[in-house]
């Protein structure tokens, strides 16, 4: 088993575990802390796949801002204790159900495609260096990349008109 | 690796993530449980990437660029996701404002 094997594994095993965490923890803020892991170690798999790009930006808007967003948030909100009215138990259990049957059907359906004996590359290559994507991104889709500043512009309006009080 | 295992993480993932969805009554933990789907989509996306990209390799094709498309789509969508979490929480803030609280049973105004 090489080292590349082993961070894999280790790195899937934690990225399963604080997800099932996010879901199943009372406290909210219990729930961002362990979704920043999950980020975290998303970051961990897109280094072991060579996109540092990707990994970097992954770690400073998921990580860094959106989940700071989310603290700020919960802060503001007072949600601290665990604030969440008693449910019911079969709801909660028809929807485990549902999830687990939508997983079981993706992985029946997908475990016999003729993509099975591919293999992703890890630890090798130069696509996803900022080089390369840089050059594309500013040579494909500057459009798209122009488009996404004016739908930042449409959503910090939206938000602010939002939150303002009425 | 075998893109068989990213396929399944990110399979497991998302469903741990429509999981979330579907049991959890507060609109926040709904909010991160939409990230954290998006974010297997994007795991899965830079995967098929290196898939293609190593495949272009083996065919010798010489300073292959196969494959930056699908990073520069992840690219996207971390944009996308930035805007939607900014505009979805400050709808969150307001039936906070409205409600003084963030479960998501209370907002059924459109069933009666």
């Amino acid at each position: 088993m090489s080292i590349t094997q082993i961070l894999f594994w280790i790195l899937s095993i934690l990225t399963v575990f604080s997800a099932l965490m996010v879901i199943t923890r009372k406290n909210p803020v219990y729930s961002v802390l362990w979704l920043i892991i999950a980020f975290m170690s998303i970051s961990g798999h897109y280094i072991l796949l060579n996109a540092q790009f990707l990994a970097i930006v992954n770690i400073i808007v998921y990580a860094g801002a959106i989940m700071v967003l989310f603290l700020f948030v919960i802060m503001l909100m007072n949600l601290n204790a665990d604030a969440e009215p008693q449910k019911n138990k079969w709801l909660q259990l028809a929807g485990v159900v549902a999830g687990g049957c939508l997983l079981l059907v993706l992985i029946a359906a997908l475990r016999e495609t003729e993509l099975r004996n591919k293999i992703a590359q890890t630890g090798g290559g130069s696509i996803g260096l900022i080089e390369n994507l840089g050059q594309v991104l500013f040579k494909d889709y500057v459009l798209p990349f122009e488009v996404s500043s004016v739908l930042f512009l449409s959503a910090m309006v939206g938000a602010v008109v939002i939150g303002k009080k009425n | 690796m075998p893109i068989n295992y990213y396929i399944f993480l990110a399979v497991v993932i998302f469903c741990i993530g429509v999981i979330g969805v579907l049991t959890r009554r507060n609109a926040i933990i709904i909010f991160m449980c939409i990230e954290l789907m998006l974010n297997a989509v994007n795991l899965l996306l830079v995967a098929f990437s290196k898939m293609h990209y190593l495949e272009s390799v083996e065919r010798h094709v010489v300073a292959s660029t196969v494959g930056t498309e699908a990073q520069l789509f992840v690219f996207f969508i971390m944009v996308v996701a930035a805007a939607e979490v900014s505009v979805g929480l400050a709808i969150i803030v307001m039936m906070y404002r409205n409600t003084h609280s963030v479960d998501v049973n209370f907002l059924n105004r459109l069933k009666h």
